[in-house]
């Protein structure tokens, strides 16, 4: 359905979630420091960050091919469309026929797999490390991300994100048990996607045992400030598909106006709740040991299939 | 696909036990397994409570409670002593990887639902999905009674077993008869306390619980 209108919610969605994903991630940083007792840095302390960072001049390594040029380009470009595929506001968006939720997860991986070879082209020894870190995550990530979207399509009857949101949006009050582990599941992954405690930690730019900034270590200027901001763009696409799949009361689905009003501090709410969840998360648990992560990882995909299998034997 | 809010809640906790065991396959820490055991008890104390009431069957209420008194609170007061006096608080050792048995554990549980699945289109029960569930904790707890080569943790594995096969009887015929009940509640207790006795023995001769010291037949 190209119409007009559905260009501008589309458009509107997209920006909303480039202008607001900085914000979120303040709101996460704000809530742990309160946890931990400390004084919360400003809300808007990413955007200054972003602002700083793009108005300083950005330095390259004198043997950085153009691959590391275009590769921060790449990733915003990977998560401002993931941002628009993921029904946030409304479910009847023209975006969200273009890819289902299998093609996201592509989108995501094709952002790994960028970021990864950027972080190798300089040739330092933690660039490496970290990319290969972040692969080991990655082929364990996926498969159980993949296995949540297909419970959630298996309930549904759709792999595309906006019919599963809205089958699973319109349906009666009903405990699904299956969802409730791919809930679980998804958590799990989402901290490990998105570089958060248990697995990685992103409060820190030198440790042995980083491996998202490991990555960005040769960044600098403009180049780290889009890095920063497509991180802050994942996290905030990857709350929006667990509200999507796990709450997604009170979308809008007629594509008209009014509906997005209401549903923008409906969406703004759950965020600002589950950015408190994440916090909570990270701040009761503690940073595993690198090799624990593949069993962390193992489990979110054990639970993904117990999910499937639980969905087959009670709710079919 | 309109299921009764009751039925739906039994699912739940259905979900929740199997979870549970896998959550105690998975577990490095005596003190953990043993708690993780009395959550599953009362997961069971809830979920068999629910159907008494779902179904009106008063002598479910008594299989409750016993659950309750027995796997909820002796039990793993029992457990915890042992693992005191013991003083065997120390990390579990199992004899395959733990994502190994995760593994085999998911075809343990496929397997369960595919043997269960033509039995429960028999059931007419408002639980009959759920027996799929109880084998899948029936055939966990006999995994982690194999991979763990400690005492304590066999036993744990086994009294799981036992939750799976109760667990089981609730789905398939709400329930066996009372005085079957209590027999099987004694001889659990009964069991606990003479495996009590034995890790002490045990622990005597071979100066550890692990009980691949009993595979020898003489003393060097």
């Amino acid at each position: 359905m190209l119409t007009i209108a559905g260009i501008a919610a589309q458009l509107t969605e997209l920006m909303l979630a480039v202008l607001l994903a900085p914000l979120f991630t303040g709101w996460v940083n704000m809530c742990r420091a309160w946890m931990q007792n400390k004084s919360a840095p400003p809300l808007l302390t990413p955007y200054r960050v972003l602002l700083k960072l793009f108005n300083k001049e950005p330095v390259l390594a004198q043997n950085a091919s153009p691959l590391f040029r275009i590769t921060p380009y790449i990733i915003f470009g990977c998560m401002c469309l993931a941002a628009a595929i993921v029904p946030t506001l409304d479910i009847n968006l023209p975006f969200n026929a273009a890819a289902d939720a299998i093609a996201l997860v592509g989108l995501f991986a094709l952002a790994r797999v960028f970021m990864s070879l950027a972080a190798m082209d300089i040739g330092t020894a933690f660039g490496t490390l970290g990319a290969r870190r972040e692969m080991m995550i990655g082929f364990l990530a996926e498969p159980a991300l993949l296995m949540v979207l297909f419970t959630a399509s298996l309930i549904s009857g759709s792999t595309s994100l906006s019919s599963i949101v809205g089958q699973l949006g319109r349906m009666e009050l009903m405990i699904y048990p299956s969802l409730a582990f791919a809930g679980v599941a998804f958590t799990m992954v989402s901290l490990a996607e998105n570089a958060r405690i248990p697995v990685d930690n992103p409060a820190t730019h030198l440790e042995l045992t980083m491996i998202h900034e490991a990555m960005l270590l040769e960044y600098s200027g403009r180049h780290l400030a889009l890095m920063e901001w497509a991180a802050s763009l994942k996290l905030f696409a990857y709350s929006c598909i667990g509200i999507a799949l796990f709450v997604p009361f009170g979308i809008a689905d007629g594509g008209n106006w009014l509906g997005i009003l209401i549903s923008l501090p409906v969406l703004a709410v759950k965020l600002a709740a589950g950015g408190f969840l994440l916090a909570l998360i990270e701040s009761v648990s503690a940073k595993m040991r690198i090799f624990r992560a593949p069993e962390f990882l193992g489990t979110a995909f054990l639970l993904a299939v117990l999910a499937m299998l639980i969905h087959f034997l009670l709710e079919s | 696909m309109a299921l009764s809010l009751p039925s739906q809640f039994i699912n739940l906790l259905a979900a929740m036990m199997l979870l549970i065991a896998f959550a105690m396959l998975s577990q490095r820490r005596v003190l953990t397994l043993i708690n993780l055991f009395a959550l599953q008890g009362l997961t069971l104390t809830l979920s068999t409570l629910l159907v008494a009431w779902a179904t009106s069957q008063p002598h479910l209420y008594w299989s409750a409670l016993i659950t309750f008194l027995l796997k909820v609170l002796l039990l793993p007061w029992i457990l915890h002593r042992l693992v005191r006096k013991l003083n065997v608080k120390w990390d579990i050792e199992t004899l395959i990887n733990i994502p190994m048995t995760m593994i085999v554990g998911i075809v343990l549980v496929i397997l369960a639902f595919n043997l269960a699945l033509p039995i429960s289109a028999l059931a007419g029960t408002i639980t009959r999905s759920t027996l799929g569930i109880a084998l899948a904790i029936v055939l966990l707890a006999f995994l982690m009674m194999i991979t763990r080569s400690k005492a304590i943790p066999q036993v744990i594995g086994f009294l799981a077993m036992e939750n799976g096969l109760f667990f089981a009887a609730t789905s398939a015929t709400y329930g066996m008869p009372m005085v079957v009940e209590l027999g099987i509640a004694l001889d659990v207790l009964v069991g606990m306390v003479i495996l009590g006795v034995f890790f002490f023995q045990i622990r005597e001769h071979f100066d550890s619980l692990d009980i691949r010291h009993l595979e020898k037949l003489k003393e060097d």
